[in-house]
C-alpha cells in the first residue's frame, strides 16, 4: 500500500518536469562516439510527450526513457534518422518532433517569417527611397553638442 | 501585522492609482495645473502602499505565517530565510505583486528624475503608468490575492519547488521584471506624446535613458535566467526556446530595435512614427509575456498554475491597453515624414535594416511560440515547435546584423563616404579570415566553431578599430561620450556572445557513463575519476554526494561534488557540480546507482566539457553594461541648459554681427 | 489606413489568445490525438496476467470488436476510472480486455483483487515495449478495435459515464452495425 502510494507520488512527480530522480542519465552501450553523438542529436529533437516541454535527451520521465531505448534499439537495427522519426510519428503524431515537418499544414510556420521579411524589406526600401529622394544631404558636419559621431 | 493589512494597503494603492490615472489626464487636457499636480503625490502614495503590502507579504514568509494560503503553498519550516524571501515571488500571486512593486519603483524614479519635463507631458506619462498599475492592482485584488487566508492554519507548509531553491531564483525574477516592466516608461512617454500631439524631438531624448536602462536590466535578467537553467537543471543547456523564455526574448529583440530607432529620431528627427510604434510593441510584448506565462495556453516548465478566469482578465486588460494604444497610434501618429533626409549609404539606413531584422526575428519567435495554438485553432493537428526551428531561423535573421555591425559607428548620419567604409571592410575581413584559419587548426574542422570565430573577429575588430580611431582623433575627455561607450560595449558584447555560442555548441562533449568507484572516463580531453558517493545534509535536504576527481594529462584540475538531493516533501533534485573556467566549463551530474540497494557500487554519471560557455553570459553582461552606460550619458539630462546657453550665445552673436 | 495595420494585427492575435483560453478549458491540453485511428492495431502478443503461459494476441482477437483498457496499479487516474468500468463493463456489448502497463504483476493482481476486476481478461506488458507500438504514453487509455484488427477509437484519460454515453457507445454501435 505504502509502496503504491509512494509510486503514485513518484509518478506525479515524474510528470512534473525534471524533478524526479535523474533517469535522463542513462548510459547505453554505443559502438563508438559517432553513434553516441547521433543518438544525442536525435533524442534532442524528439519531444517527451508527458513532460512540460522537454526533449527525450533531458527528460527524467519513465516514458522518455522508454522512448530513448526504443530509439537506441532502432539505431542498432540500422534504421536511419528519418526512419526512426517516421516510426515515432506513426505512433505519436507529428507532435513528437521538435523539428516540425515542412508540409501543407506547416507552410505558414516555415515561410511566414520569410513573407514578413519580404514585406518589411519592401517598406524599408520604400522609406529609404522616399527619404533619399529629397536630395541626399552632405555628410552631417560635426557639432559641439555631442552628436559628433 | 496581519495579512489583511496587506490587502488593505493594496486597496488604498488602487484608489491612489485611480487618482493617478484619471486626474492628471484631465488636468493635461484642460490645462488645469492643480489636477496635473496630483500625479506626483498620487504616484508616490501608491508606491508607499504597494511597498507596504509587499513588506507585509515578506514578513508573513519570514514569520512562517501558514495561515496565509500563499505562504503555506510556497514555504515550510525548514526553508532557509533567503529562500523564503525568494518564495515571495515563487508563484503567481506573489510574482504579480512584485510586478506592481517594480512598476512603482520605475514610476517613483520617474517622479524623482524628471524635474525638467513639461508639466502636461509628465502628467500624461504618470497617468499612463497609473492606468497600468490600476489594471494590475485590480487583477491582484479580484483574482490573485496573495493575502488570502488558509484556515484552519496548517502546522507546516508545502515547500518551494526545489528547482527554485537556488541563488538564481533570488536574483532572476526581480531583475527580469525591472527590464520587462521598465519598458512601460518608454510606452508611457510615447502615449503621452501621442496624446499631447507635440511631435518635437525632445520627448525621445527624455525617453532614451529610461529605455536603455530597462533594456540593460532585461539583458541582465535573461542572462541570469539562462545561467540559472544551466547551473540548476542538470543537463548543461542554457536556452531551450521554451515559450516562457521566448516571452522574455521578444521584448528584448524589439527593445534593441527601439533603442536604435530612438537614437535616429532624437538626432535626426526622422522615423518618429516607427519609434513610437516600436515602444508600443516593446511593452505590449512584455504584457503579452506576462499573459502567456499565466494563462495556461502554453506548455512550459516555467508556466505558473493557470486559471481561465485569470487568463481572461489579463487578456481583457491586454486588449484595452495594447489595443487602445495602437488605436491611438493609428489616429495620432505623425503622418508627415519629418526630420532630415538620408541616403542609401548612411547610418539611418543601416539602423533601418538592422531594426527590420530584429523585428522580423521577434515576429518569428512569436510565430513559432504560438503556432501550436494556431494549429489547434485551424485544426492543423498538434504540432511541436522547438529548438530546431528557432535555432535555424534566428541565426539566419541575425546574419545581416552581424555583417553590418562593424560599419555602424563609421557610417555617418545622412550620407556616408565609401572610402572609410571600404577600409573597415578590408581590415575586419582580413582579421576574420586570419582568425578563422588559426581557429581551424584548433577545432578539428568544426565549421560552426570556425564561423563563430570569424564572426566574432569581424565584429570585435570593427569595435576595436573604432576605439582606436576615436583615441587618435579626439582630445582627452571627449573621446568616448557615455552614449558611444555604451554602444561600443554592447557591440563588443555581441562578439563575445558569438564566441560563446558557436564554440560551446560545436565543441561541447557530453557522455553518459557508468563508473564504479576508482574507474576513469575520458571526455573532451579530461579524465574523470569517480571516487564514490557519501551522504551529506543541508538545511532542508539530505543528499547523496559523489566525488569526481578531474585531471588533464595527469595534472589535477578539480575535485567535483555532484549531488542528488532529497527535499522535505520527497522531491528529488539533481545538483550538478560545475568547475567554471574562462576557456571551458567542466560539468558533472550524478544519475542513479546501478543497483539501488548497493549505493557504494557503480553509478551513472553525465560528464560534460563545455568550451567557452561562460562567454555567452559574459557577452550578455557586456550588452547590459552597454545599456546602463549609455543611459548614464549626461547629454540626456543637461541638454536643456546647453540649449538655453546656445540660444543666448546665438542671440549675442546676432547682436554683434 | 496602413496605420491601422498594427491594431488589426493585434486584434487578430487577441482573438487567437482568447480562443486559446476557451480551447484549454474545453479540452485536455496534454492529450495527443492518436495517428493510429482507422489504422491496423500493432501485432501484439502479450502474456495473460493470471496465467503467463497463455498469450493474448491480435490474431487471437480477430473476428469481433473489443476494448483494450490500459491501466496500472500505480496510476492514480485509473483508480478514479475503475468504478466506472466496474459499473459499465457489462453494458458495453463488447469484451473489455485489461492492459496492465509497466506494472509489477503482483501489484496488479493485488490491485484488482482490492478494487474489483471488470475485465474479461487481462494481459500484462510489464516492460511497456508493446505499448509504444500502440502509441500509448500514459494511463489510463482505452482503444476500441474492430473485428478486422483496426483501431477505430481511442480515449486518452479516464472513461467517464458521459464519455461512455456520448462517444464510446455510439462508436461501438457503429461497429456492430457494419459487421455482418
Amino acid at each position: 500500500m505504502l509502496k503504491r502510494l509512494r509510486a503514485s507520488v513518484l509518478l506525479l512527480l515524474v510528470s512534473l518536469a525534471g524533478i524526479a530522480a535523474a533517469q535522463a542519465i542513462d548510459p547505453l552501450p554505443f559502438r563508438d562516439h559517432a553513434e553516441e553523438l547521433r543518438f544525442q542529436h536525435l533524442t534532442s529533437e524528439l519531444r517527451c510527450l508527458v513532460c512540460q516541454d522537454e526533449n527525450l535527451a533531458d527528460s527524467n520521465a519513465d516514458f522518455a526513457r522508454d522512448l530513448r531505448h526504443k530509439v537506441f534499439e532502432l539505431m542498432q537495427q540500422g534504421q536511419s534518422d528519418a526512419q526512426i522519426k517516421q516510426y515515432l510519428v506513426d505512433r505519436y503524431s507529428d507532435f513528437v518532433l521538435y523539428d516540425p515537418p515542412v508540409n501543407h499544414r506547416t507552410w505558414l510556420l516555415w515561410f511566414g517569417p520569410l513573407l514578413i521579411l519580404i514585406a518589411g524589406a519592401l517598406v524599408v526600401a520604400n522609406t529609404i527611397r522616399k527619404r533619399s529622394r529629397s536630395g541626399a544631404p552632405a555628410a552631417a558636419a560635426p557639432t559641439e553638442n555631442g552628436d559628433d559621431w | 501585522m496581519t495579512p489583511e493589512l496587506g490587502q488593505l494597503a493594496l486597496i488604498l494603492a488602487l484608489f491612489l492609482a485611480l487618482a493617478q490615472s484619471v486626474l492628471p489626464l484631465l488636468g493635461a487636457w484642460r490645462g488645469n495645473r492643480a489636477l496635473m499636480a496630483v500625479a506626483r503625490p498620487a504616484a508616490t502614495g501608491q508606491a508607499v502602499f504597494v511597498a507596504l503590502a509587499f513588506a507585509i507579504l515578506v514578513a508573513a514568509f519570514l514569520r512562517f505565517d501558514f495561515s496565509v494560503q500563499y505562504v503555506a503553498d510556497n514555504s515550510n519550516l525548514q526553508l532557509p530565510w533567503y529562500y523564503r524571501i525568494a518564495a515571495v515571488w515563487g508563484a503567481h500571486e506573489g510574482s504579480m505583486l512584485l510586478w506592481v512593486l517594480i512598476l512603482n519603483v520605475w514610476t517613483v524614479a520617474l517622479t524623482l528624475f524628471s524635474r525638467r519635463l513639461p508639466d502636461a507631458f509628465l502628467a500624461r506619462v504618470l497617468a499612463v503608468l497609473g492606468i497600468i498599475s490600476t489594471g494590475f492592482l485590480c487583477f491582484i485584488l479580484f483574482t490573485s490575492n496573495p493575502f488570502a487566508r488558509l484556515l484552519p492554519m496548517p502546522p507546516d507548509g508545502a515547500d518551494l519547488n526545489p528547482v527554485l531553491q537556488d541563488p538564481g531564483m533570488t536574483f532572476h525574477p526581480p531583475v527580469l521584471y525591472m527590464g520587462y516592466v521598465g519598458f512601460s516608461v518608454a510606452f508611457a512617454f510615447s502615449i503621452a506624446a501621442l496624446l499631447g500631439g507635440s511631435m518635437e524631438q525632445s520627448w525621445v531624448r527624455w525617453a532614451r535613458p529610461w529605455t536603455n536602462a530597462a533594456w540593460g536590466f532585461l539583458s541582465c535578467g535573461i542572462v541570469a535566467g539562462s545561467w540559472w537553467a544551466y547551473a540548476e537543471l542538470g543537463w548543461g543547456g542554457w536556452w531551450f526556446w521554451d515559450p516562457v523564455e521566448n516571452a522574455s526574448f521578444m521584448p528584448w529583440l524589439v527593445g534593441v530595435a527601439l533603442i536604435h530607432a530612438q537614437a535616429v529620431t532624437e538626432k535626426r528627427g526622422t522615423l518618429r512614427a516607427w519609434t513610437i510604434l516600436l515602444s508600443l510593441f516593446a511593452f505590449s510584448l512584455s504584457l503579452l509575456g506576462t499573459f502567456l506565462v499565466r494563462s495556461g495556453i502554453l506548455t512550459s516548465v516555467h508556466a505558473f498554475a493557470s486559471d481561465p478566469r485569470r487568463g481572461t482578465f489579463i487578456l481583457g486588460f491586454l486588449a484595452v491597453v495594447v489595443g487602445g494604444s495602437l488605436l491611438l497610434y493609428a489616429l495620432r501618429a505623425p503622418k508627415v515624414a519629418g526630420g532630415k533626409a538620408f541616403a542609401l549609404v548612411s547610418r539611418e539606413s543601416a539602423i533601418l535594416i538592422g531594426n527590420l531584422m530584429f523585428t522580423v526575428a521577434a515576429a518569428m519567435v512569436m510565430l513559432g511560440t504560438l503556432f501550436p495554438l494556431l494549429g489547434d485553432a485551424l485544426n492543423l493537428g498538434k504540432i511541436s515547435v522547438g529548438p530546431p526551428y528557432f535555432g535555424l531561423l534566428f541565426p539566419l535573421l541575425m546574419l545581416p546584423v552581424v555583417l553590418l555591425l562593424p560599419f555602424g559607428p563609421y557610417l555617418r548620419w545622412g550620407n556616408s563616404e565609401a572610402p572609410v567604409l571600404k577600409q573597415v571592410l578590408v581590415r575586419a575581413a582580413m582579421a576574420a579570415v586570419a582568425c578563422a584559419v588559426i581557429a581551424a587548426f584548433f577545432v578539428q574542422g568544426q565549421l560552426k566553431a570556425i564561423a563563430g570565430v570569424a564572426g566574432a573577429a569581424w565584429v570585435g575588430v570593427g569595435v576595436v578599430l573604432y576605439i582606436v580611431k576615436r583615441w587618435r582623433e579626439m582630445a582627452r575627455g571627449r573621446r568616448y561620450p557615455a552614449e558611444m561607450a555604451g554602444m561600443l560595449l554592447a557591440h563588443f558584447g555581441v562578439a563575445v556572445f558569438l564566441i560563446g555560442v558557436m564554440l560551446s555548441e560545436s565543441l561541447s562533449v557530453t557522455r553518459d557513463v557508468r563508473l564504479s568507484p576508482g574507474q576513469i572516463a575520458t571526455v573532451g580531453g579530461y579524465e574523470f575519476r569517480f571516487d564514490g558517493v557519501s551522504e551529506t545534509t543541508g538545511p532542508n535536504w539530505t543528499a547523496e554526494q559523489g566525488v569526481v576527481t578531474v585531471t588533464r594529462n595527469g595534472a589535477p584540475v578539480a575535485v567535483m561534488h555532484p549531488q542528488k538531493r532529497t527535499y522535505t516533501r520527497e522531491q528529488v533534485q539533481t545538483t550538478s557540480a560545475i568547475d567554471p573556467g574562462i576557456t571551458r566549463d567542466i560539468y558533472v551530474a550524478l544519475g542513479e546507482p546501478m543497483d539501488p540497494n548497493h549505493v557504494a557500487g557503480a553509478w551513472a554519471l553525465r560528464l560534460y566539457t563545455k568550451p567557452f560557455v561562460r562567454w555567452i553570459w559574459a557577452g550578455g553582461l557586456f550588452m547590459m553594461l552597454g545599456g546602463f552606460v549609455s543611459a548614464a550619458d549626461r547629454r540626456f539630462r543637461v541638454k536643456r541648459e546647453v540649449e538655453a546657453a546656445q540660444a543666448v550665445t546665438a542671440t549675442l552673436q546676432e547682436s554683434q554681427a | 489606413m496602413s496605420r491601422l495595420l498594427p491594431f488589426f494585427a493585434f486584434m487578430l492575435l487577441a482573438a487567437l489568445l482568447g480562443f486559446g483560453i476557451w480551447w484549454n478549458s474545453a479540452h485536455d491540453p496534454t492529450a495527443v490525438p492518436s495517428p493510429l485511428i482507422n489504422k491496423p492495431a500493432p501485432d501484439f502478443a502479450l502474456p495473460m496476467l493470471d496465467t503467463p503461459a497463455r498469450t493474448v494476441s491480435k490474431q487471437s482477437m480477430l473476428g469481433k470488436p473489443y476494448l483494450v483498457n490500459v491501466f496500472a496499479s500505480w496510476c492514480f487516474a485509473c483508480g478514479e476510472e475503475h468504478p466506472v468500468l466496474m459499473a459499465e463493463s457489462k453494458n458495453l456489448g463488447v469484451p473489455l480486455i485489461g492492459y496492465d502497463y509497466k506494472d509489477d504483476p503482483q501489484d496488479a493482481k493485488a490491485w484488482l483483487a482490492q478494487h474489483g476486476n471488470p475485465y474479461d481478461m487481462v494481459m500484462a506488458d510489464s516492460s511497456g515495449h508493446t505499448a509504444i507500438d500502440f502509441g500509448v504514453y500514459g494511463a489510463p487509455e482505452t482503444f476500441l478495435i474492430d473485428g478486422k484488427g483496426v483501431i477505430r477509437y481511442k480515449r486518452i484519460g479516464p472513461l467517464t459515464p458521459k464519455v461512455i454515453a456520448q462517444q464510446l457507445k455510439p462508436a461501438i454501435e457503429a461497429l456492430q452495425k457494419e459487421a455482418p
